[in-house]
């Protein structure tokens, strides 16, 4: 079986993230950039699966060119390759380029599966997943707590807050992993010298046929024309308890939604 | 340059991390985060508990590659020294009692066996103690032979039949009533020998040493062999009388020479925490002239430790070490790391006692670290005799 897993270079999740006042695109450089901590978990559910069917993982990304670290990182748990979409002519784009480019590198190859962490801690918009499948014109099957595969038919269980879904479809499909899922392993000393050998395709624009003037900061649909720092946090209010603390804090928390 | 400000990494003063290869630099993050998610949580609470997991600390340590990292083949990765050096750095950042578990395992038990041990003796043990799956110890010092292990009073006789029986006691061995092998030294009609010794044998017994204020957050035991009979082939070959064992010591010397730093710099960043947070007479203490010295002092010393240990790893990978080499390394930075964690408890003031910060528990452990592995004094005479010529001991 051959599985693609779609990963991606975000801003540690402990540091302080901030936008670039020239464009208001997150300041990528400003921090340090780490794999998706979702993404782990796609990463592991690959492997298993490729332990148990045989077959080959890679690892796709889309990103600066730093973003070859993750795709480092990927290989050393274990995938078998990479393949790196990096042009500048990329930065800024919106999830509707970023799919239509991910799509564009993953179709033809022949992945029986690809499968993605269900969000990323920078722009958490979870939509990616599916709107790859879309363009792939293949079935998506998200937010999986499980995925199995047998007699090229995928069946996922999915949950939801009316329950369990069990979800089956055939491949080629799109899967999305929840952290449920696995327990992701750690990397291993001999990972990290075997990744130094695989094999790492870097491509641009120009090798996957996507024109600059569709992708980009240009060309989103949406456009942040203002931002400003969060305020410093206030002070908070100081209940002293006159007998009626208790009701008092919990109207403060059904005052604000909180039980 | 854009000058530095306010800085809690004391590596970015030296920009010590330039010191490594990529590849040297992704072992120690690995390490790192395997430490800061699985054992960092609960260090202080082993620590008060004097309590170790060592078994289950010992098979995911083995799932990274750590253990016998530096050594070749049998399933150990064949890391160059600087790589060892760094782990060592991460692992003792944690806790000295972890550096103490992967030193022995690694360059005591494991070394000795891939070294001195025949063909089926690697075989058999080398990859169960890689994985973490089966537990080393190593005895060498003695209840009345610490400094001068020419003095142990252990000894094998050769039975009629071609056995060996081995009687003595063996002090302060880390690991030993948890380990599955012990790697023992005794004296032999011939001089000193080295053994291999399952610790299921009948007559080996391991009894851990209690009331220890120091490393608590590893196991330390007394080995006692009454009449343990062990078949011929126990022995390990290659063993060339106390040198052997010798050589195996400045191994794990080489690691604390790289260790202890860790632990000096989780003391110096946590007091650089503290001095930029805690406010004294309405400004943080950090502002105040005394703290700057000795945060100054600390970093300096630490910057310089840092840099002897890669001198001294580059070195090994390159021609090796001689002893006076390494004695000089841990004679120096055990001295330093300790200079450091004393300043970083006094910086902290009260907190500096609690075990709700690192300090103490390094503290308390660079202790150990002082006298194990030969003693600061047996380092300081080492460097003594190379550089005048005139041993002071024999």
């Amino acid at each position: 079986m051959k599985i693609a897993v779609c990963i991606k270079q975000v801003p540690d999740t402990w540091s302080e993230k901030r936008l670039s006042p020239s464009d208001a695109t997150l300041d990528r450089a400003a921090a340090e950039g780490v794999l998706n901590e979702l993404d782990e978990y796609a990463i592991e559910e690959a492997l298993r699966l490729k332990e148990g069917h045989g077959g080959e993982v890679t690892v796709v990304t889309m990103g600066p060119e730093r973003a070859a670290d993750t795709i480092r990182k990927a290989l050393s748990m274990g995938a078998d390759a990479g393949l790196h979409l990096c042009d500048e002519a990329l930065h800024g784009s919106d999830a509707c380029a970023t799919s239509d480019a991910l799509a564009r590198i993953l179709a033809g190859r022949g992945f029986d599966l690809v499968i993605f962490g269900c969000e990323s801690t920078d722009a958490r918009m979870s939509v990616i997943p599916a709107m790859v499948a879309e363009r792939l014109d293949w079935p998506q099957a998200t937010f999986a707590a499980e995925v199995q595969v047998a007699a090229g038919v995928l069946t996922v269980r999915r949950q939801t807050e009316a329950g369990v879904d069990t979800v089956t479809a055939n491949l080629p499909a799109v899967v999305s992993v929840v952290e449920k899922i696995n327990e992701p392993r750690y990397p291993s000393f001999k990972g990290i010298m075997a990744a130094k050998k695989k094999p790492v395709e870097t491509l641009s624009l120009a090798d996957t046929g996507i024109e600059a003037a569709t992708v980009g900061l240009a060309a989103a649909w949406s456009a942040v024309t203002d931002f400003a720092a969060r305020p410093p946090r206030a002070q908070g209010e100081i209940m002293s308890d006159d007998g009626d603390g208790g009701r008092r804090i919990a109207d403060y928390l059904v005052t604000n939604r909180l039980i | 340059m854009t000058p530095m400000a306010g800085v809690t990494d004391p590596d970015l003063l030296g920009d010590l991390s330039g010191l490594l290869t990529d590849e040297q630099r992704q072992f120690a993050a690995l390490v790192r985060s395997y430490l800061d998610d699985q054992i960092r949580p609960h260090l202080s609470d082993w620590f008060e508990a004097g309590h170790l997991p060592v078994r289950e600390i010992a098979r995911g340590l083995g799932s990274l590659g750590v253990l016998g990292m530096q050594l070749s083949d049998y399933g150990c990765v064949g890391a160059d020294p600087i790589s060892y050096g760094v782990v060592c750095t991460e692992l003792e950042a944690a806790d000295s009692g972890l550096r103490s578990l992967v030193s022995v395992t690694g360059s005591l038990a494991m070394f000795a066996l891939r070294t001195y041990g025949s063909q089926q003796q690697r075989t058999e043990w080398l990859p169960a103690l890689a994985r973490g799956e089966a537990v080393g110890c190593f005895g060498l010092t003695e209840p009345d032979a610490g400094s001068d292990p020419a003095a142990m009073r252990t000894t094998a006789h050769r039975t009629p039949g071609g056995d060996w029986l081995l009687n003595g006691r063996k002090m302060w061995i880390t690991n030993g009533s948890v380990a599955d092998i012990a790697i023992v030294w005794a004296r032999t009609e011939t001089g000193i020998a080295g053994f291999l010794v399952p610790t299921g044998t009948p007559g080996f017994t391991a009894v851990d040493i209690p009331r220890k204020m120091s490393l608590r957050a590893s196991i330390t035991s007394e080995l006692i062999l009454d009449g343990v009979r062990l078949p011929a082939d126990a022995v390990l070959p290659d063993v060339r009388g106390l040198g052997s064992a010798l050589t195996c010591l400045n191994e794990a010397r080489f690691g604390i020479i790289f260790g202890v730093m860790g632990a000096a710099r989780d003391c110096l960043t946590t007091a650089l925490e503290y001095a930029h947070t805690r406010q004294a007479f309405g400004r943080p203490i950090g502002s105040f002239q005394l703290q700057q010295r000795a945060l100054v002092e600390m970093a300096a010393a630490y910057t310089s430790g840092v840099l002897l240990a890669h001198r001294l790893g580059s070195l090994k990978a390159r021609q090796g070490l001689r002893p006076e080499q390494v004695s000089l390394g841990k004679f120096a930075n055990v001295s330093a790391a300790l200079g450091i964690a004393r300043q970083a408890r006094a910086i902290l003031g009260g907190s500096g006692i609690t075990l709700d910060y690192p300090i103490v528990r390094h503290l308390l452990n660079l202790e150990s670290v002082l006298t194990y592995e030969g003693t600061h004094d047996i380092h300081t005479l080492i460097v003594g005799a190379a550089l005048t010529g005139e041993r002071a001991f024999t």
